[in-house]
């Protein structure tokens, strides 16, 4: 069994007018089965509506199902006496850094999930460090949130969640609204959480670049899973993503572009790299072929 | 604009008084005030000046900050001190057209200004050597008797927290927010003072609806990580009393003492006299 597992989840968002009757149904998630491995990387995919965000929030117990069940390490999260189990399991990163940072000072805000589950004292400043130094922020725990920059503000706040000692992180578009050099950064630091400290991360994204690296790629469309696989299969359904409005990395791109043209390239091309070593032999061989 | 409202925002350098703990400094300005106020002859402010100029001392801070404070209540200070200079009755000084200033005027209104100079530049003391959060969690601590009925003291100071986060998070948005308007045209400078003001409406409204927006993702956030309120709640940073807080409580009830005393003194002896 998976860290996290869901069966036949169903979430309706309904809106309801001043008498509390029903104005409208929408259907976030539509009977939704998935089930996520310990210390794997997935990212998550899709347009927005799709119901990747409502996807996110079941697995941290901030959303409870309409209908079906998630579990998280097992403990099912319709289980009001579990939450907290559960949310110190699967720590949750959101999109904008300022509306999550609680503390007026980097270290506090760190401090601010352990405080919460009722760690000592002294456990919650070694848990600090700690979390501070597998993020690479501790050179700024002194400072003041509000002067650190977009990616080093998600940083910390990866940290806050680290801190809670969590299986499972779940990030919802956590490099939405930082600038490229941010968003290097924060990719390279929960990269490094996965492989160094074998957290399971699950990452929400728009950013085709920062899927490359996962080891499972799931994309959703109306609330359902419409194709789950490694980086390589997804990629290579170029014409299937497009149909989902969405995009593929710019190199994968031009692979598909230079096969459909008619050269002798394989599909699923993920790096400048491979497609360099793909085409080397093609051009060299002087086969007179123009691109 | 709203920058420039600091009744002493902290000062950070390290000093006996940056160390204390907050609970201390708080306890200690309350005396101050008290005593501010039970003060009536020469002999009380000589001793509350003694006492602040060795707490501005010991604090480290330039006075020149503790007296910035003052400019905000300029204005008050004028005010009370003229209507008591000039509405006093007693023994005639002098007199300019119906203005009569007398003794005991000039007694009550530099009273008076000593006493509104020493509470300001007095509270200024302590925010200049507590950090806010050290403030709200002297507050919390301080008043923890308080949830016995069923006042949610936590919160409140949980609260406080949170807005003094996102003051300068608001004050940048609302300047962006003016820029915006501003390169649509809006005006922000002319005309007199209530059309200035009016001219600010439309600013607040999507200065409201971003700071809505801002609490429901911060309560998501905050409840992602387990946040359920004060109860089973550790600290990372507890409040403990060390000797210098035993040595400032102790200085407190000398110097509430002397007040007493000075304050009680020149009547009991007036008596005496008399009697014999």
């Amino acid at each position: 069994m998976g860290i996290i597992e869901a069966a036949g989840l169903v979430f309706d968002y309904i809106r309801r007018d001043e008498n509390d009757n029903i104005e409208s149904v929408d259907r976030a998630l539509d009977h939704l089965d998935v089930q996520i491995e310990k210390g794997s990387f997935v990212a998550i995919l899709g347009h927005n509506g799709s119901g990747k965000s409502t996807l996110a929030k079941h697995i941290n117990a901030i959303l409870c199902p309409t209908e079906g069940a998630v579990w998280v390490s097992g403990m099912d999260t319709r289980e009001d006496d579990r939450i907290w189990e559960i949310r110190k399991r699967a720590g949750m990163v959101f999109q904008n850094p300022d509306n999550q940072i609680i503390g007026n000072v980097v270290e506090e805000d760190v401090g601010f999930g352990p405080e919460n589950i009722g760690v000592p004292t002294d456990e919650i400043w070694k848990r600090v460090d700690e979390s501070l130094e597998a993020v690479n922020m501790t050179a700024f725990r002194y400072k003041s949130p509000n002067k650190l920059s977009g990616g080093q503000k998600q940083r910390v706040a990866i940290a806050g969640v680290m801190a809670m000692r969590p299986e499972c992180i779940i990030l919802d578009e956590p490099t939405a609204m930082l600038d490229p050099t941010g968003r290097k950064e924060v990719i390279r630091t929960v990269r490094e959480l996965n492989r160094k400290e074998g957290i399971t991360v699950i990452l929400i994204t728009h950013y085709m670049e920062e899927v490359v690296h996962a080891d499972r790629v799931i994309v959703m469309e109306g609330g359902r899973i419409a194709m789950d696989g490694t980086p390589r299969d997804i990629f290579s359904r170029v014409e299937e993503l497009k149909s989902l409005r969405l995009d593929v990395p710019q190199v994968t791109e031009l692979a598909y572009e230079l096969r459909k043209a008619g050269l002798d390239v394989p599909e699923g091309i993920l790096s400048q790299e491979e497609l360099l070593e793909c085409l080397l032999p093609v051009l060299s061989g002087g086969s007179g072929q123009s691109i | 604009m709203i920058r420039e409202i600091t009744i002493g925002q902290y000062y950070p350098i390290d000093s006996v008084l940056h160390r204390m703990d907050p609970r201390t400094k708080l306890f200690g300005t309350m005396v101050f005030i008290v005593s501010l106020f039970i003060a009536d002859n020469i002999w009380n402010y000589v001793i509350a000046t003694v006492f602040l100029a060795a707490a501005i001392r010991l604090s480290r801070v330039p006075l020149r900050y503790m007296v910035k404070g003052l400019k905000a209540v300029l204005f008050l200070l004028l005010i009370s001190v003229s209507f008591n200079l000039f509405l006093t009755e007693g023994e005639e000084i002098f007199r300019i057209w119906i203005l009569r200033v007398t003794k005991e005027g000039v007694r009550t209104a530099g009273f008076m200004a000593l006493r509104l100079i020493y509470l300001v530049v007095g509270s200024s003391v302590m925010t200049l050597t507590t950090t806010p959060n050290q403030l709200t969690d002297g507050l919390e601590k301080s008043l923890g008797f308080l949830k016995k009925i069923h006042v949610p003291i936590h919160e409140i100071s949980m609260m406080m927290s949170i807005a003094l986060r996102f003051i300068p998070i608001l004050v940048e948005e609302t300047d962006k927010i003016m820029k915006a308007q501003m390169a649509r045209g809006a005006d922000f400078e002319s005309g007199n003072l209530i059309q200035k003001a009016k001219s600010m409406v439309p600013l607040f409204v999507p200065l409201f609806i971003s700071a809505f927006r801002r609490a429901t993702d911060l309560a998501m956030a905050m409840e992602a990580r387990c946040y359920h309120g004060g109860e089973g709640r550790t600290r990372m940073k507890p409040l403990r009393y060390r000797r210098r807080d035993l040595a400032a409580y102790l200085t407190y009830a000398l110097y509430l003492g002397c007040m007493i005393a000075a304050r009680l003194l020149p009547a009991v002896l007036d008596q005496k006299i008399r009697w014999l």
